[in-house]
């Protein structure tokens, strides 16, 4: 275990250092999330009634998001483990004495983690001084404020796991790119990256729940703007525990198989 | 032009080397783009118009700002690798080379797979053009042609504004991808739904609006003014300051060494 934090901190100090990017990635962040709030606001000033959100709960929903977006990236991969796989360098992590998959999933934690460290404050602090339907607020009870938090680290927990899943799968491929991109736009439409599940149409609702995706960013974030009612948001949190010990297996039955065939190319 | 043409089709080749990859990335453009239009498609299930646009007219937009952005990516991809030049001084190597850098850095990386992109952007457009319920004379289609054309302008002015900045900072440099990768997300909105504001920042600063909202209400009859019709002309213009800043930029590098 000890092993293992000392990874992870590592990478976590690592990723820390990187302070005018994050600046740079603040304003992005910050202009990407005015410019959807602006783009619903017209959408809202065209039917109120229509949509299944209210507009504060949106706006709220929007930049948690946008604050906590190094987690949920779905674009964002480890570049130096596919580095490994494909360059056959490889054979020196297995011969690290510590289990691969375990070993991956820290780092990524923690270059996550990193990010929404240097990012998150600065976007939710100026988000909250917004005028009224603008901004984020409050969660909408103390129970959203109790259950979010949990929610938030399960679906960090389901999305490393199954990015996880992206980066055994170049074993077999050795270009990950095409895998990568493939899955990246699939994966950002059904987690609720590009719409919110809720605006989703009730025939495809019932088939994006049963889906790992809607387990990640959608859970929490619906928990905390009060979407969910108190059984629902129980609901969806078991949810997130079954696909976190799901993905995780998966992970690492998948890669014990890749390990064994793993020829390393080159010396 | 010769060389040019050599450069592409070297790089064809080598992009079809990893036939399964690329064929992946192909489609995973085409559905990057078509989860967007699918998003659209569900907000306009539950109401008829925004701001006064239809579906169909937004479509039209939708499809006319990716069509520019996925050439325009797909040509002047080099740009976006020019930080990475920099930073590994392969930059010196390419101003050593008896041919000018900007050729140089549009012929180091065409990326083919952005045909997915493009492909999208032509069915979108192939039912929009009849649906939007514009009668198509010959000004109509001169105003698309010209949206068309000046989108070019301003995407390729806005990759050497680009790669000009990243002669002074590499970090900051996401900040770019509000006005780049931005201005094609809400791009496929007419611009002035975000309110006056926003429309004025695009309209005056970064131009995007002259290619993209006011062509736009000439083309669904919105005005009658046919000046509007050679904005995107106007738009264009903006290469020149950004390749001037360009300029700039590349007399003041000095090399990382190694």
């Amino acid at each position: 275990m000890r092993k293992y934090l000392s990874f992870f901190r590592i990478r976590f100090l690592a990723g820390l250092q990187y302070r005018a990017a994050a600046w740079a990635g603040i304003a992005t962040q910050f202009a990407w999330g005015g410019m959807s709030i602006l783009m619903y606001r017209a959408f809202y000033q065209s039917g109120q009634s229509a949509f299944p959100m209210e507009f504060s709960q949106l706006s709220s929903y929007i930049w948690m998001q946008q604050a906590f977006l190094a987690m949920f990236m779905v674009w964002f991969y480890d570049n130096e483990i596919f580095d490994h796989i494909t360059s056959g360098s490889i054979a020196y992590e297995l011969c690290r004495p510590c289990d691969l998959y375990s070993m991956w999933f820290v780092k990524n934690m923690a270059i996550r983690l990193s990010r929404v460290v240097l990012r998150c404050a600065p976007i939710l602090l100026v988000a909250a001084l917004l005028p009224a339907p603008y901004g984020v607020t409050l969660p909408a009870s103390l129970e959203a404020a109790l259950l979010f938090p949990i929610s938030m680290l399960l679906g960090f927990l389901v999305m490393v796991a199954f990015s996880m899943l992206v980066y055994i799968s170049a074993f077999y491929t050795i270009s990950p790119n095409g895998v990568r991109i493939l899955v990246t736009s699939v994966l950002e439409f059904l987690a609720g990256g590009v719409l919110p599940i809720p605006f989703f149409p009730d025939w495809l609702r019932p088939v994006m729940y049963a889906l790992p995706f809607a387990s990640m960013q959608n859970t929490p974030y619906l928990i905390y703007v009060g979407h969910f009612a108190a059984g629902d948001a129980l609901g969806g949190m078991v949810m997130q525990l079954f696909w976190v010990i799901a993905l995780v297996l998966m992970g690492k039955g998948w890669m014990n198989r890749a390990l064994k065939k793993v020829v390393v190319q080159g010396g | 032009m010769k060389l040019y043409f050599r450069y592409l089709s070297m790089l064809l080749k080598s992009q079809m080397q990893y036939k399964a990859s690329f064929f992946m990335m192909v489609v995973g453009q085409f559905l990057v783009s078509f989860t967007t239009f699918l998003g659209m498609w569900f907000m306009f299930d539950r109401i008829q118009s925004v701001d006064g646009f239809t579906f169909s007219e937004v479509l039209l937009c939708f499809a006319l700002m990716l069509l520019a952005f996925s050439a325009t990516e797909c040509f002047a991809r080099g740009f976006d690798r020019f930080p990475a030049l920099i930073r590994s001084g392969e930059l010196d190597r390419i101003l050593v080379r008896p041919r000018g850098v900007i050729f140089q850095v549009l012929t180091a990386n065409v990326e083919f797979s952005r045909m997915g992109r493009f492909a999208q952007a032509i069915l979108v457009l192939a039912y929009a053009i009849p649906t939007s319920g514009i009668v198509w004379t010959g000004d109509k289609i001169l105003t698309l042609t010209l949206m068309f054309v000046g989108g070019l302008g301003v995407f390729t002015a806005l990759f050497v504004l680009y790669a000009g900045i990243s002669f002074f900072t590499i970090e900051g440099l996401e900040f770019m991808n509000i006005f780049t990768d931005g201005s094609r997300e809400f791009g496929r909105y007419p611009l002035s739904i975000y309110g006056e504001g926003v429309l004025k920042f695009l309209t005056y600063v970064i131009p995007v609006a002259l290619f993209q909202y006011y062509p736009l209400l000439y083309l669904t009859g919105r005005s009658q003014n046919q000046g509007l019709i050679f904005l995107p002309v106007l738009g264009m213009l903006f290469l020149i300051p950004c390749y001037l800043f360009f300029r700039f930029g590349l007399r003041k590098y000095q090399s990382t060494g190694s």
